[in-house]
């Protein structure tokens, strides 16, 4: 062992000084917490929260535990995620591509949606979409329905729910469709790869995916009823809608912004993307004799998609980040029901916060540990 | 004249497909710009539907009798080669056009035409278009928060005394360009300080802070005369102990009260806001998140496991959290970390917050410009004896730093556009402004104005930072 101060110096020494830091805080935070009598634990959560969410996927009321206030919270995060994930990324798709069009008209368009949208700060965005555009829609006895069944009203988008008769067979012939055309790609591309040859997957797949739920359809039993949203007078001039799918309008807004805002970085991931893929490579595979979508379907498109995908799953993670900023607006997310409702009334300042910060920190790095093993199997291995 | 097809324009009846053409195209325009300008419906006397698309039939056909390659005239084939390529870029061409005037009117007439822009009152804002009265009503507040109306020319002083010194770098002549590093590193950072501690806020002179800054500039005179062997244990121990003897040992609270600037009242934190507070806010924690970036970026490349993983371990934490939830964080969670009777400001805390968070960013950008320098550069500059601080100061991260110019800038951009987050711990800049302006009882209902007004001051602010870094950006490229 030969071990020298030059290099267990400075590490001591880092180290030291992260224990003392950390050891001030602990021993700062038992001292504060025994003067203002709080005992710490986790003990909390299964006790009865006895407050009241406008809005929630799971049943929830207050005679539930803060453990399912959590739940709440958190898979409303989810779902205005998932939504500004899915409106950002066709938005955005569509606008990196327009970007690289050869149309000086809609060049010009895309890029100034680009430089508008992403030079505003986005809880501006938020708060402009919640206070001042959603606020001049109309109230709901004033709706005009849109196609006859959805109205968007000062209150919320109000659209007809889908009520299912024997729904776990649908979802199977779905499942049937999924495997079997994961099954004829793999054999279409061994064919290729052995004779030749080429199947049309495309088709075969779009045909299996409509025609199994239509046979479930037909001969599988399924039923699909639409339960239209009904005017209904709460009082004199108070009215809503009843029946239906109601979504708040908090969680349009905030879908909105973050999706807009969102889009204009993935487009700009997009077209950086498309640059990318060298010109070169285009005029090679046009001269072995591609046809103008085999070069983008076979060349340009999985080059491209290398560059395209890390970027835009940060901007995935970034989207998820700040969906937080719904507590701005009241929309009922992690931040606002756990760190802000369920803080105030339990005064587990320290609790609250590390639960909400830890729940953020394992999706991000999970995200990004299957980034590391996603780059890593797409890797180009060089020789 | 050869037989023509409509079917097929060619170039053998190129003027009467051109005549043609740039008829049907000009009366859809035209048909548009009269729907939209003068309210008068040319093709009212069709049926909804069919007059509702006439123009964009009209206006396609236009453009596909005037798609003829190789024409000859030389504004017919720009024109063909950028709107005009094929079917389906023509319809997104006319839509746009389309889109564009018909959208011209009302946002001209919601901006200028029907807005209201003199008096001092709600009642001049009668009409359907946007109220500037209001913006200029509550002018002060947006931009100078809830500081006191007498006392705002301290903040405006300061910005100007502080933008001059800023913009010194551009008249230095060459003897002195190479103090501008240190110029805007050290001093320039430091009389900022001086100026928003004691100017705007007009503070005492001796306080904690001041202490450190007597204790450093000790200690690093001192440190002259130290041999370079104890050098770096000396400077982790010396400031501390100084700043720990100055401040428990030689000085009292009653000097506290001497130092204060005279005639300058004391104005709290709580009161700052506006535009003002955006700025102040954005620039120190752009100055402090710049070193701990750097010292974190070094840190995860740095050949010590144990650095190297507290490094990690503080980047992928910083990042993985929402900016909303560290300023939770130090809003509820810090002052229990602290001792009880020792407080620190709102403000201060949530720029050291706002700093650790984007330098966690700026570390991660840095480390890609130290990533990218060949392998080369570090074997030759230690093959010259140079030591890792020497190497680093010297050799790599000048090249580094140059390399990363475009991300940084990014990063800052972040940064400015985040600073509304700090209405969580309730100070109110100009977005929070608005807010509160827009529940005031005398000026409801003006919410959109508000909003457009700081969009539009955003916008300027970080559209024009983006482009200075493209242009810092292709002064510094150097040909690799």
């Amino acid at each position: 062992m030969n071990f020298k101060l030059k290099d267990i110096g400075p590490q001591l020494m880092t180290v030291i000084a992260v224990v003392l830091v950390f050891g001030f805080f602990t021993y700062n935070a038992q001292v504060n917490m025994e003067n203002r009598g709080i005992d710490f634990g986790y003990g909390f959560l299964s006790q009865e929260s006895s407050f009241d969410v406008q809005f929630s996927l799971i049943e929830y009321d207050g005679s539930h535990s803060y453990f399912r206030a959590y739940l709440v919270g958190l898979l409303n995060t989810i779902l205005v995620s998932v939504i500004g994930i899915f409106l950002a990324t066709i938005l955005g798709v569509l606008v990196g591509i327009a970007r690289l069009s050869p149309n000086y008209l809609i060049n010009k368009f895309a890029a100034f949606y680009v430089e508008f949208f992403r030079n505003i700060p986005l809880l501006l965005q938020i708060f402009f979409w919640y206070f001042a555009a959603l606020r001049a829609l109309p109230l709901p006895q004033d709706a005009e329905a849109m196609f006859g069944i959805s109205f968007l009203t000062i209150k919320g988008l109000f659209v007809p729910a889908f009520i299912w008769e024997n729904f776990n067979i649908f979802f199977y012939s779905i499942v049937a469709a999924i495997v079997a055309i994961i099954v004829i790609r793999t054999h279409a591309k061994k064919v290729q790869e052995t004779q030749g040859k080429q199947i049309p997957v495309l088709l075969i797949s779009i045909g299996l995916i409509f025609i199994l739920p239509l046979l479930s359809f037909l001969i599988g039993g399924v039923r699909l009823s639409f339960e239209v949203p009904v005017l209904k007078q709460l009082a004199t001039t108070s009215f809503i809608y009843e029946g239906g799918v109601s979504l708040p309008p908090e969680l349009i807004a905030l879908a909105l912004s973050l999706s807009l805002y969102t889009a204009t970085f993935i487009a700009e991931c997009v077209r950086a993307g498309i640059q990318g893929v060298g010109k070169g490579q285009k005029e090679a595979a046009a001269s072995i004799g591609l046809t103008q979508n085999q070069v983008l379907k076979l060349v340009v498109m999985p080059q491209a998609l290398r560059i395209i995908i890390p970027p835009t799953t940060n901007q995935y993670l970034n989207l998820t980040k700040n969906s937080s900023l719904a507590a701005a607006i009241a929309y009922p997310d992690l931040v606002l029901v756990f760190a802000g409702t369920a803080l105030m009334q339990t005064g587990k300042a320290i609790e609250i916060v590390s639960i909400t910060m830890f729940t953020y920190l394992s999706l991000s790095i999970s995200i990004s540990l299957f980034m590391n093993w996603y780059n890593n199997k797409i890797a180009i291995t060089e020789k | 004249m050869s037989k023509i097809n409509f079917l097929k324009p060619d170039k053998s009846n190129l003027y009467t497909f051109l005549y043609l053409g740039s008829f049907l195209f000009f009366v859809s325009v035209l048909d548009v710009l009269l729907n939209s300008f003068f309210s008068l419906n040319l093709t009212g006397f069709l049926p909804g539907f069919l007059s509702f698309l006439l123009p964009l039939i009209l206006g396609f056909i236009g453009l596909y009798f005037i798609r003829i390659e190789l024409s000859g005239i030389k504004q017919l084939d720009l024109l063909n080669k950028h709107i005009n390529t094929n079917n389906f870029n023509a319809v997104l061409s006319l839509l746009i056009i389309f889109i564009i005037l018909k959208s011209i009117p009302p946002i001209l007439s919601w901006f200028v035409i029907d807005a209201s822009f003199a008096g001092d009152s709600k009642d001049v804002c009668t009409g359907t278009g946007a109220c500037w009265t209001y913006i200029k009503v509550w002018m002060r507040r947006f931009m100078y928060g809830m500081y006191p109306n007498g006392e705002q020319w301290r903040i405006n002083l300061s910005f100007i005394a502080l933008a001059l010194l800023g913009s010194v770098g551009y008249f230095a002549t060459d003897r002195f360009k190479k103090y501008l590093t240190l110029y805007y590193v050290v001093i320039y950072p430091f009389i900022a300080f001086l100026f928003i501690f004691f100017f705007i806020s007009g503070g005492p002179v001796f306080f904690d802070f001041s202490y450190g800054i007597i204790a450093a500039i000790l200690s690093i005179i001192i440190g002259f005369f130290i041999p370079s062997k104890f050098k770096f244990y000396y400077f982790l121990i010396v400031p501390f102990a100084l700043y720990v003897l100055l401040k428990y040992f030689i000085f009292y609270e009653e000097l506290i009260e001497l130092g204060k600037l005279d005639g300058l009242n004391w104005v709290e934190t709580g009161a700052w806001g506006g535009l003002s507070l955006t700025f102040i806010i954005s620039f120190f924690c752009l100055i402090f998140c710049f070193p701990i970036g750097m010292a974190f970026a070094l840190g995860r490349r740095s050949g010590f496991p144990l650095i190297r993983y507290i490094s990690i371990g503080f980047i992928e934490f910083w990042r993985g959290v929402p900016l909303i939830t560290v300023l939770f964080m130090s809003a509820v969670m810090f002052p229990m970390f602290l001792p009880a009777d020792f407080f620190i400001d709102k403000l201060v805390r949530c720029i050291i917050a706002i700093s650790l968070f984007e330098a966690a960013y700026v570390a991660e950008v840095i480390r890609g410009g130290l990533q990218a320098l060949p392998r080369g550069q570090y074997e030759a500059a230690k093959s010259l004896g140079m030591g890792y601080w020497r190497m680093h100061i010297f050799v790599i991260l000048p090249q580094a730093l140059k390399l990363v110019i475009p991300g940084i800038a990014n990063t800052f951009l972040a940064l400015v556009k985040d600073t509304p987050l700090i209405f969580v711990v309730g100070l109110l800049e100009i977005v929070g402004m608005l807010n509160l302006a827009k529940t005031n009882p005398e000026w409801l209902g003006f919410a959109m104005e508000g909003y457009v007004f700081a969009a539009i001051i955003f916008w300027i602010i970080c559209y024009a930072m983006s482009k200075y870094s493209y242009n810092l950006e292709q002064k510094y490229k150097t040909d690799r």
